[in-house]
Formats: structure tokens, sequence, C-alpha cells
């Protein structure tokens, strides 16, 4: 009972509901299961939508409604399908030291969208992190999946070229 | 630095180390290690974590005859010059030896011993490096020795409230339950704190060590790590880890044949600040909402799942090993009062020269901002500096002189926490600070005490008004009852401590205050 993350496997989408089924019956025998499950889901598919709630929640004999609040309780949890491209920035004090609001404020004006939302061409999604740990590198920004830091404008308008 | 007979290397194949830590990563060091692969084809490369200079990264450290010769910060472009200057072999323009670099040699390290100079996977480095002789000593001796070995060091918990390890564990030890946990508070939340990170990243064995340490001294069998998402690094690290560990005998039914069982797993949370609180974390376990619970019941008597439970942080955990290896006074030959052993400073933020100091305990704030961090890296002057993550307190240079220890800091008003020092220049807009410790209040309050909830909200809206002159003596006084009524009315730490980097705001730097 080790793995939190199941492979993932080609599925058709009509077979969501089959396959979320799937995952949370091969996870429901772990402690504290609702969490791993929709951490699986959310690999596999982008994102928690409401009928998978359900299904988690018949697989764990739990009401719609507990299953519902855990997955809003959570930021990490979409609800949505993110952009291609995840561009996360930090927004917590070290950073703040060494100008990560101005460096978001270039970003929004540059990508065109706000924190939590995604380009209107669905090529990327802005989202605030409240630390990565890159305290001493900051301002700290990941960019799919990819940590860097001492991010400028400059290096920032270059990571988001690689990325469009 | 010039190179001699002595710093030639020991080895056929010269041996490279580069660090695979995610900040070392955030700067290229993957980049370098690939360059070093192609243009020194036959040279070994091991990737450790970071040695914790991160101002230096990407750190490539040479080994020689007379030690690790360090050559840093080094980009991809630089290395096929290095090369060629002799960097092979310890020539070049090198830093000297790292070991021998005045911030290495200024520190005691105890709990990062290992970390940046070991591969983080590899189990046969762990034990030429004194991996495992905690366990084995453990294993020796009755669990409440054990127990009582940690009580001896004086260790407190430094996840930030400081409460005495052994203390923990002697109400878990003593605690009937046909099941108990071990859970290891990784949600390293604070900004300006990364210590767990790193250490998980570069020395993953001596939390497993740790953990495994405590089970056997509680009688536990089971034990979670909750781990943060955005360490996704981490996450892989561990979990490989704990794999290696099982192979080894170090995790599973029959510890290193002593017949004791003990396993381990992880879990990763989902982005809520608040499971850094150890209730609220037990909850997540739980596959709940992060909501925080009432004490009493303590977690160690009615913990994960009801039952009796240690919740410890990485670093009080992964400071264990040391102290059943090589004693109780040992660790506590370290430190002053009743603040012992070492500490794992971070410094962060507008520093010119940011990273892991690990010493004793009673090094002021301005030895660790000034000669370690070398000022800002802007080149202004200092103006602030925030001790203790989000929830600590906002501290002027006229407090320089105030020493790292928990009795002291809390006279002061503020609090050592997770050692998180960040730095500000005098560019800093303090009320701006004090606003946004209530916005990340209202944003990540888990919601179920009114205090902190609403509290919040009513800060941010205060501090609006006093910073546009809005009846600005009336409402400061509205901000001081506000404050304390979190402080003394909120649930958990989240509410009961955003007062004080709010306070020592108002208090150190009033004149931002006004409109």
């Amino acid at each position: 009972m080790t793995s939190e993350v199941v492979a993932a496997a080609p599925v058709p989408v009509p077979g969501r509901a089959q396959r979320v089924r799937e995952i949370a019956e091969e996870l429901r025998g772990l402690r504290g299961a609702l969490m791993p499950i929709l951490h699986a889901v959310q690999e596999e598919f982008g994102y928690v939508d409401q009928p998978d709630v359900a299904v988690i929640a018949d697989v764990l004999n739990l009401a719609v409604a507990e299953v519902h609040g855990v997955v809003t309780f959570y930021k990490d949890f979409r609800r949505t399908a993110a952009g291609r491209t995840t561009v996360a920035i930090c927004q917590a004090e070290a950073c703040r030291s060494v100008g990560a609001v101005e460096l978001a404020e270039h970003a929004k004006r540059t990508i065109g969208c706000g924190f939590g939302e995604t380009t209107y061409d669905g090529r990327v999604t802005l989202e605030e992190i409240y630390c990565f740990g890159n305290c001493a590198l900051g301002p700290a920004v990941q960019v799919a999946g990819k940590l860097h830091g001492r991010v400028t404008t400059t290096r920032l308008n270059a990571l988001l070229g690689e990325a469009r | 630095m010039t190179t001699t007979a002595s710093d030639l290397p020991t080895r056929g194949v010269p041996r490279v180390y580069v660090p695979r830590d995610s900040a070392a990563r955030s700067v290229g060091a993957d980049e370098v290690a690939e360059r070093i692969a192609v243009s020194a084809a036959g040279v070994e490369v091991v990737r450790t974590g970071s040695r914790g200079m991160l101002w230096l990264e990407p750190l490539v450290e040479v080994e020689t005859a007379a030690g690790r010769v360090g050559y840093g910060p080094v980009a991809p472009e630089d290395v096929d010059g290095l090369i060629a200057s002799g960097m092979l072999s310890g020539g070049g323009d090198s830093l000297g030896l790292v070991e021998e670099l005045p911030w290495m040699k200024r520190q005691q390290r105890l709990t990062f011993q290992r970390v940046g100079v070991v591969d983080p996977l590899s189990t046969a480095d762990y034990v030429a490096h004194g991996g495992t002789r905690g366990l084995l000593a453990a294993l020796a001796m009755p669990p409440a020795d054990v127990v009582e070995t940690v009580v001896d060091s004086g260790l407190r918990g430094r996840g930030g409230a400081g409460f005495p390890t052994g203390i923990k564990w002697r109400t878990v030890l003593g605690a009937e339950a046909d099941l108990k946990f071990v859970c290891c508070n990784a949600d390293e939340g604070d900004s300006g704190t990364y210590a767990d990170r790193m250490l998980i990243e570069g020395d993953p064995f001596t939390l497993i060590e740790g953990m495994t340490i405590a089970a056997y001294a509680v009688g536990a069998a089971e034990g979670y790590v909750y781990l943060r998402s955005e360490y996704p690094d981490a996450v892989a690290t561990l979990k490989d880890a704990i794999e290696r560990a099982r192979d080894e005998g170090w995790l599973g039914p029959d510890i290193l044949g002593s017949g004791f069982g003990f396993d381990l797993h992880v879990r990763v949370g989902a982005g809520a600040y608040i499971c850094g609180e150890e209730t609220s974390m037990l909850e997540s376990l739980e596959g709940k909402r992060g909501m925080v619970r009432a004490k009493p019941p303590i977690p160690a008597l009615e913990g994960l799942f009801g039952r009796p439970t240690v919740v410890n942080n990485v670093l009080s955990l992964a400071t264990v090993p040391i102290i059943l290896a090589d004693g109780a006074a040992h660790y506590t030959a370290h430190g002053t009062g009743r603040s012992r052993g070492t500490s794992v400073f971070q410094l962060g933020g507008n520093v010119a020269r940011g990273g892991i100091v690990e010493t004793a305990f009673g090094i002021t704030l301005g030895e660790l901002v000034n000669d370690f961090g070398g000022g800002t890296s802007s080149g202004r002057p200092v103006r602030a500096v925030q001790v203790g993550g989000p929830l600590g307190a906002y501290l002027p240079v006229e407090q320089f002189d105030l020493p790292m220890d928990y009795e002291a800091f809390a006279a002061a008003g503020a609090m050592v926490g997770h050692g998180g020092i960040v730095v500000f220049d005098e560019t800093v807009d303090m009320a701006a600070m004090a606003r946004f410790a209530f916005e990340f209040c209202a944003a990540e309050s888990c919601g179920k005490c009114t205090p902190c909830r609403v509290g919040a909200v009513r800060g941010v809206e205060t501090i609006d008004r006093i910073v546009s002159g809005t009846d600005r003596a009336k409402n400061l006084v509205v901000l001081e009852d506000l404050c304390e009524l979190m402080t003394d009315g909120s649930l958990c730490a989240m509410g009961g401590l955003t007062p004080m980097p709010v306070r020592s705001a108002v208090r150190h730097f009033g004149e931002d205050f006004h409109a």
C-alpha cells in the first residue's frame, strides 16, 4: 500500500465514471484513502469533475457532501481542466522581499489573465503559490512542473516564450 | 587557488558532485551535470543534496586527496572552460576546499551532517557516513530507555512550538492501545523555511531512521509522512528511499533482525497551509477537510484515527538518530539555557548569501543576517527581518543582538519557530506586510473558530482604514484589541499567531502606518 498514484492508462472519455470507480476501488484499502484517490483522479484526468465526486463517495461509503467538502477545501484539486501550461508564481514573504508581487503583476499583464484563471485560448493557467521552499533564490516560479529560481521579468518572458 | 600535488584525485576516475536539490536545480544544476557528463566522458558524476550555500548553486565539487574542492556558481557554459583549466583534478578557479569555507567551518552540523555530502538514495553511502548507528543503538535498549535518552537530550520540537520531544514520546509510550502511529509533519508551508525539504531531498534515510526509532520507543506499528504537494522532488525522493529502506530491512516486519516491525507511508498534501497545524494534518491524513481539532484530547493520547500518535516535525525526527548514536550528553553539550543542541536556521528573502546555517542555539540574529548572510542581495540596508515564518515577528536591526533561543525570542514578543529568517531591505512597506499577514490568514483559515475566520478579514479592513488615514488613532486601538482577541481566542496558532507579525510591524515600524 505504498503507491498513491495510479499509472495512467488510455481511457475513452465515456468511460470516465468507470475509470474513477476503478481508481477508488484500487486505493480504498489505504488509511485515509480519500486524499490519495483525489490525487490519483486529478493525476489522470487533470481535474476532479462533479460526477467523479458521487462515484468516489459511493465506493468509500461516504456522503456525497463529505467528499465534496474535501474536494473544495484543498486548493490543489481543480474543478475544471487547466491550460496546456501552468505557471505558478510564489507570493509568500521571502519572494515578496525580492519583487514577487511586481513579477506577478508583469505576468498577469503579459499572459492576459489573473491568478486562478486560464487564458482564453487555453494555453496558460496562472496560479499563485505560497512557498516552494526556494526562499534563498527567489522569486520562485514553476512552469510546467519545473521550478525556476531568481526569476526576473526578462527570464519570465523567456520561460513564457518557451511554454507557448 | 593553485593546484598542489595533494589535491590530485585519489582514484583513477575523477568523481564530481553536483546537487540534485530542487533549489540547485532551479538555477540550472541538471544542465550543469549533463554538460559535465558530456564534456568529461569517464568522469563519475554523483548527484547529492545541497550543502546549503544556496547563493553558490549550482555548486560543483570535485574529489581530491585533500578533500572536496568547490566551484560555484557554475553555469552550463562555464563547464568546458573549468575542465580545460584543470577542474577535474581540483585546479583552476576554485572556491577551495568546501569544508574549509568560513560558512561551513563556523557551523556545527549534526542534523544536516550528511546533507550535500552523500548520494541521498545510496544506502551504502548512508551507512558509510554513520547511518543506522542510532537505530542499532536504540534497538539494543528497552523502549523506555530510548524515550529517556531523547528526554535527556533536551530536544525540543523543531516545527515551531518547541515542545520537548521526549516528553511527548513518554505520553505515547504510556498510553494503552491496540495500534499507535508516528506521524511526521513535513507540511513545511512557512515562507522562509526550507530545511525540511532539503533534508528529505538530501538525506531521506535519516528521517526514516528517526521515525523508526520513534516507533520502537513508543510501540507504534505504522508511520505516515505528510509531505506538501509543493515539494514534488521531496515526494519522489522519499518514496524511493522508503522502498530502498524496505529492501535493506530498515523498515518492515523484522527490522534489522530485531523482531520489531514498523512500516512507513507518504501522504501528499493538497495546498492547504493550515495542514501544517498538527491536528489539521491528522484530519487530512484521515481523508477529511483540514479542520483544526480542539485540544484536549492531545494527539499523543487521541491522534490519528483516535489512536495515540507521535506527531513531530521533520527536523525533530531527523535529529533523533544522532542523539541515539552519540548519546544525549553529546547533544546537550551544544546550545544555551533550555534551548539545547543545534538548530537549523534558514536564511532567505533579500539576502546576499542565503542558505542553511546549522549551529548551536545562542548565535545572535545579527551574526546570522550579517556574518553568514552578508546583508541584503539588493545592496540596500537591511530594514526588517521576519523570524519564524509568516506567523513570526518582524524585527528591526536594533534587535540584532537577540540570541537565537526559544525563551529570549518569546521575551521579545517574537518566536524562533522553524528557524526561518527572511530579510527585507529598506524598500519594504511594513503596513503592506502587516496587511498581507491578515490577508493570508483570511485565505488559509480553516474557518472553525471565529477569531481567526472573521478576525483576519476585519484585520485587513482595519489596516486599510489606518493607512488611508480614516480615524487613524481610533483604528489603531481597534487593531490592538483585535490582535488581543485573536491571540487569546483562536483555536490554533494560525489565528493565535497572526497578530505577531502585525503587532511587531506596528511596534517597530509605526511610521509605515501613516497615510
